[in-house]
């Protein structure tokens, strides 16, 4: 078997908590599809069949019940369920999990939603027999108004710091900000052998890597890394270009200790001389300009596939899920309109909006760019734009509401004039109710007109 | 030669008794006439074999071939259409079925009809040419002849779309995804097939893949974007995987090994084909695996046998290989005198070794590189002997009549050595030996023996590689010329990757058998085969 795939669906979405307080991410709808259903439909159609799901029980509970997963999904899913309290990083589950790897693996994360073809990044890691491979992507400016917040400063996220070969596939350097104090720090040993260097900072992180199963035994024995984006990929990226894996000399028993910790990352094949004799052998080189060898003689690399086009979106922030509403329906070719939802003649749909099973749409409504999601029920003369809105949720007649986002189960009271905000699950806003850029999900409800 | 008269037609016999009688009777003008009569028919009969001969290369051997011999050697005594027929067919069957060979037996015959004829017409000098030779006796060779056609193999005859639809057929039930044309082909060479790296070929297997295996699909990868290459690493690697996939088979219940094992590797070897175009070497190596599977005992065990098998693939590669290195380089050394200006090609691993081996031995010489376009080899040729301590001069290969005045030899690699001694290598080999023999430098060909290839091929178009067209776009100062070459109607690129240098150019093969001339590499093959 060549490669394992490995889907980490428990993180808690930290940096949405107005939608996950009450469902967990990766059960959030994304175009009427659980967030979780996009990565695996992506291992699907690449020709997976078998996939290792960590996750939480909720979510474990959820996705058995849940049909979308249950019948589209084909492939045959090993969930392990790991305590949400544990606090466990990705690096921490992959240690969890270390039993039931045999082979490479490839480690995806839930909440991304990407159309990449993955051969791309997977090739990389074959033909040149590298220890990591990941994919990023350009990353696009959100020109939506996200909900409750008040004007457009977004916090400062901390940048990410990518250094590239000419190539743009071997990866130098990787560094958050948050790690840098005063400045960029490049060794000097990765100068002399890279003299030209791409730092990128508009990427962003797909969260998928191929790594090799010498690394997940590596991680098992070092279990002060627990997580693979910020702790993992980083001490990899680094250790390519460390003095010992390049020199050649004897050592003693002393050092063998510690040195056969890291040997491991470096043994690729049984036949490891077999393979040197034939790289030696060959005419190739991956650099020009020095005397040395192609890699350099280095046994540990790394590379990433940047992708210029196509969809690549982590659902990680508010405004991300917002623009994966609007992108995601565009990856698969299901009816905008779910054929058991009852939608009156004299409704105005635009045509980038999709309405999920079961729903109600009454006369004289106007649906643009919106998603409304399975079992709703929408009343007469109601005005829906650019909003999400989720399951369940019952929207009264002659409501107007924009830029929003209302979670499942919420009711929309009479006439109420919603801007840019979001309801949280199971609220009821009143009748007559206007409300702009709020937050609606304690079961206080605030009323600001 | 008397008796080979005896079978004529009772007309000639007549004729000649007629003559032989009247002899006295005819004129010395008659003589004469007779005499430019029996010439010009020669010629015409010539010239209606390099007809024959050109139709052959055009049609690309059909069975037309053979009754086409038939009237060329009407000419001739009718006695020798028998036995010209009878060893025709005895040699095709020794020539091996899998390259064009019928151009080689075909001159054999039409050489040995023409002595014949010349022999029977000095004695039959008052005779009439003998134009009314057996009639009947041409038809009947042709049904003989016609069994023993040839098959020309799949890879040079793409613009045959029957020749495509079978590809297709056989790739898909192999469920190896096939790969498409790219680009214009320029037409002499829209007989081969021309791929781009940008479409790999792996875009539609699943990941992770199931039906080939993963090292073999890594294999075809590292081929297919020229991190493997040479004949050499080629030939390495493709045992490295093929242990691999040894190491992780096992026999499915009521199977053998040794016929499992075998139609196990067909489709890995179709994948690698798809990928790149298999080298000759590689061909053998294959062979000679596919030839220890099969011996495999059926009692043998599983475990016992798959350890033979690895065995005996590491034996090949360090007798084959390795060994064959180290000998040819204790003979090339010989060679290599103090003071010597040694003009190399690209990139050869095996002259690479030699040159460092010469230089560990202490002697004094240096090395003039010549590289080309659009691979530029040399500039890892010139890395790795700069890195040893040889001095090196660079240049390109527009520049090599200009430095030739001061090399006193040309070391060559090769990718194979055909059967009738032509040398297959890097397009532009034969042009450094073409200009090194036309200043009298000696060239010499370094080539393991498992190179060795029971083709035969007189120019380089019958049989060839099409890398990827796009290689030969080059951008400088930020202007890329032939960037929409393709929307160009008239224009099209032509990335070659082989070419064959004949004998005449090429002074001494030095092989790990010894050093021997171009010509003698058909014994070396007899040999070989002999011994298996």
């Amino acid at each position: 078997m060549e490669l394992q795939a490995v889907l980490m669906a428990a993180g808690g979405g930290s940096r949405m908590t107005d939608l996950t307080y009450n469902t967990p991410k990766a059960m959030l709808p994304v175009g009427n599809k659980p967030l979780i259903w996009y990565p695996l439909n992506l291992l699907e159609r690449v020709g997976f069949e078998e996939v290792i799901v960590i996750t939480t029980k909720e979510v474990q509970k959820m996705m058995s019940t849940d049909p979308k997963v249950k019948v589209d999904v084909k492939m045959k899913l090993d969930v392990v369920c790991i305590q949400e309290d544990a606090d466990m990083g990705t690096a921490d589950a992959l240690r969890h999990i270390q039993q039931k790897i045999k082979t490479d693996i490839l480690v995806v994360s839930c909440d991304l939603i990407t159309d990449v073809a993955l051969h791309e990044v997977v090739d990389l890691f074959r033909a040149h027999n590298a220890t990591l491979a990941m994919l990023m992507s350009k990353a696009h400016e959100f020109t939506e108004t996200v909900p409750g917040q008040k004007g457009k400063k977004k916090t400062a996220e901390q940048r990410d710091f990518v250094g590239v070969d000419q190539s743009g596939q071997r990866l130098l350097f990787m560094a958050n900000e948050a790690d840098l104090e005063d400045g960029l720090s490049i060794r000097k040993s990765v100068i002399r052998k890279h003299p030209r260097m791409h730092i990128k900072t508009g990427l962003v992180d797909a969260h998928l890597y191929c790594l090799k199963k010498a690394v997940v035994d590596f991680l098992s024995e070092n279990k002060s890394i627990s997580s693979i984006r910020g702790e993992l990929v980083p001490y990899l990226v680094r250790k390519q270009f460390s003095k010992t894996t390049n020199s050649e000399k004897i050592k003693d028993d002393c050092e063998d200790q510690t040195q056969k910790k890291s040997d491991k990352l470096f043994i690729s094949s049984r036949d490891e001389p077999l393979l040197q004799r034939a790289q030696e052998l060959s005419c190739w080189n991956d650099h020009r300009g020095d005397m040395s060898e192609a890699y350099h003689g280095g046994k540990l690399r790394c590379y990433v596939h940047i992708m210029e086009q196509g969809l690549c979106c982590r659902v990680n922030t508010l405004a991300a899920y917002i623009e994966a509403n609007r992108l995601a329906p565009k990856l698969f070719e299901e009816p905008a309109v779910h054929p058991s939802s009852v939608i009156s003649e004299r409704c105005q749909m635009g045509s980038d909006s999709i309405i999920g099973a079961l729903c109600q749409v009454a006369d004289k409504t106007s649906i643009k760019r919106s998603t409304i999601g399975n079992s709703t029920t929408v009343k007469e003369k109601v005005k829906v734009a650019n909003s999400i809105i989720m399951h369940g949720v019952t929207i009264e007649e002659g409501c107007n509401i924009q830029g929003s986002v209302i979670c499942s189960n919420a009711v929309i009271g009479r006439g109420a004039d919603l801007k840019y905000c979001l309801v949280g699950n199971g609220q009821r806003i009143e009748p007559e109710a206007s409300d702009t850029l709020t937050f609606m999900y304690c079961v206080k409800t605030l009323h600001i007109y | 030669m008397a008796d080979s008269g005896v079978t004529d037609g009772p007309e000639k016999k007549e004729d000649i008794e007629r003559a032989k009688n009247e002899g006295k009777e005819l004129s010395k003008e008659e003589k004469q006439r007779l005499r430019k009569e029996k010439k010009q028919q020669k010629k015409s009969k010539e010239k209606k074999d390099e007809k024959e001969k050109e139709k052959e290369k055009k049609s690309g051997g059909s069975t037309a071939t053979a009754p086409q011999a038939q009237p060329s050697t009407q000419k001739a005594p009718p006695a020798v259409p028998a036995p010209v027929s009878n060893s025709v067919p005895a040699s095709e069957p020794a020539i091996p079925a899998d390259k064009p060979t019928k151009s080689k037996a075909e001159l054999k015959a039409e050489r040995r009809a023409r002595q014949e004829a010349e022999r029977a017409t000095k004695q039959t000098k008052k005779g009439e040419p003998g134009q009314q030779s057996a009639t009947g006796k041409p038809k009947a060779p042709p049904s003989e002849l016609q069994p023993v056609v040839k098959r020309l193999p799949e890879h040079v005859q793409v613009d045959d779309p029957d020749v495509l639809k079978k590809l297709a057929k056989k790739l898909e039930r192999q469920q190896i995804p096939l790969r498409s044309d790219y680009g214009y082909k320029v037409s002499l060479f829209s007989h081969l097939h021309q791929y781009s790296r940008k479409a790999p070929p792996t875009q539609q297997l699943s990941i992770p893949s199931t039906v080939i295996h993963p090292a073999i699909v890594r294999l075809g990868l590292q081929y297919s974007q020229g991190i493997v290459a040479g004949s050499n690493a080629r030939s390495v690697a493709l045992l490295h995987a093929f242990k691999q996939v040894i190491r992780d088979y096992t026999t499915p219940p009521n199977e053998e090994l040794s016929r499992d094992l075998v139609n196990k590797l067909k489709p890995y070897i179709s994948f690698l084909n798809q990928c790149r175009p298999l080298s000759a070497s590689m061909g053998n190596a294959i062979k000679y695996i596919k030839k220890e599977i099969s011996n495999i005992p059926s009692q043998c065990k599983e475990e016992e046998a798959k350890s033979k098998l690895l065995n005996n693939i590491e034996w090949y590669i360090n007798e084959k290989i390795i060994l064959a290195a180290k000998a040819i380089a204790v003979s090339s050394i010989e060679k290599i005198s103090d003071g010597d200006v040694i003009l190399v090609y690209g990139c050869s691993s095996l002259v690479n070794h030699i040159l460092c081996e010469a230089f560990d031995k202490q002697r004094k010489f240096r090395v003039i590189v010549v590289d080309s376009r659009p691979r530029l080899e040399g500039r890892e040729a010139l890395r790795r002997l700069v890195q040893k301590g040889i001095s090196c001069t660079y240049v390109l290969i527009s520049a090599v009549s200009y430095i030739l005045p001061e090399v006193s030899k040309v070391f060559l690699g090769a990718h194979a050595l055909l059967a009738n001694g032509y040398v297959m290598s890097r397009v532009g080999t034969s042009q450094i030996a073409l200009v090194a023999k036309a200043f009298n430098v000696p060239v010499l060909v370094c080539c393991e023996t498992y190179k060795f290839c029971e083709r035969v091929q007189t120019d380089s178009f019958v049989s060839n590689e099409l890398d990827d067209p796009d290689d030969l776009i080059v951008t400088r100062k930020g202007k890329t010329q032939l960037a929409s070459w393709q929307q160009v109607a008239s224009l099209g690129l032509l990335n070659l990757v082989y070419d064959v240098t004949p004998p005449d150019f090429v002074d001494l093969v030095i092989t790990d058998l010894g050093m021997i001339p171009c010509t003698s590499v058909p014994v070396v093959l007899r040999v070989k085969n002999v011994d298996q």
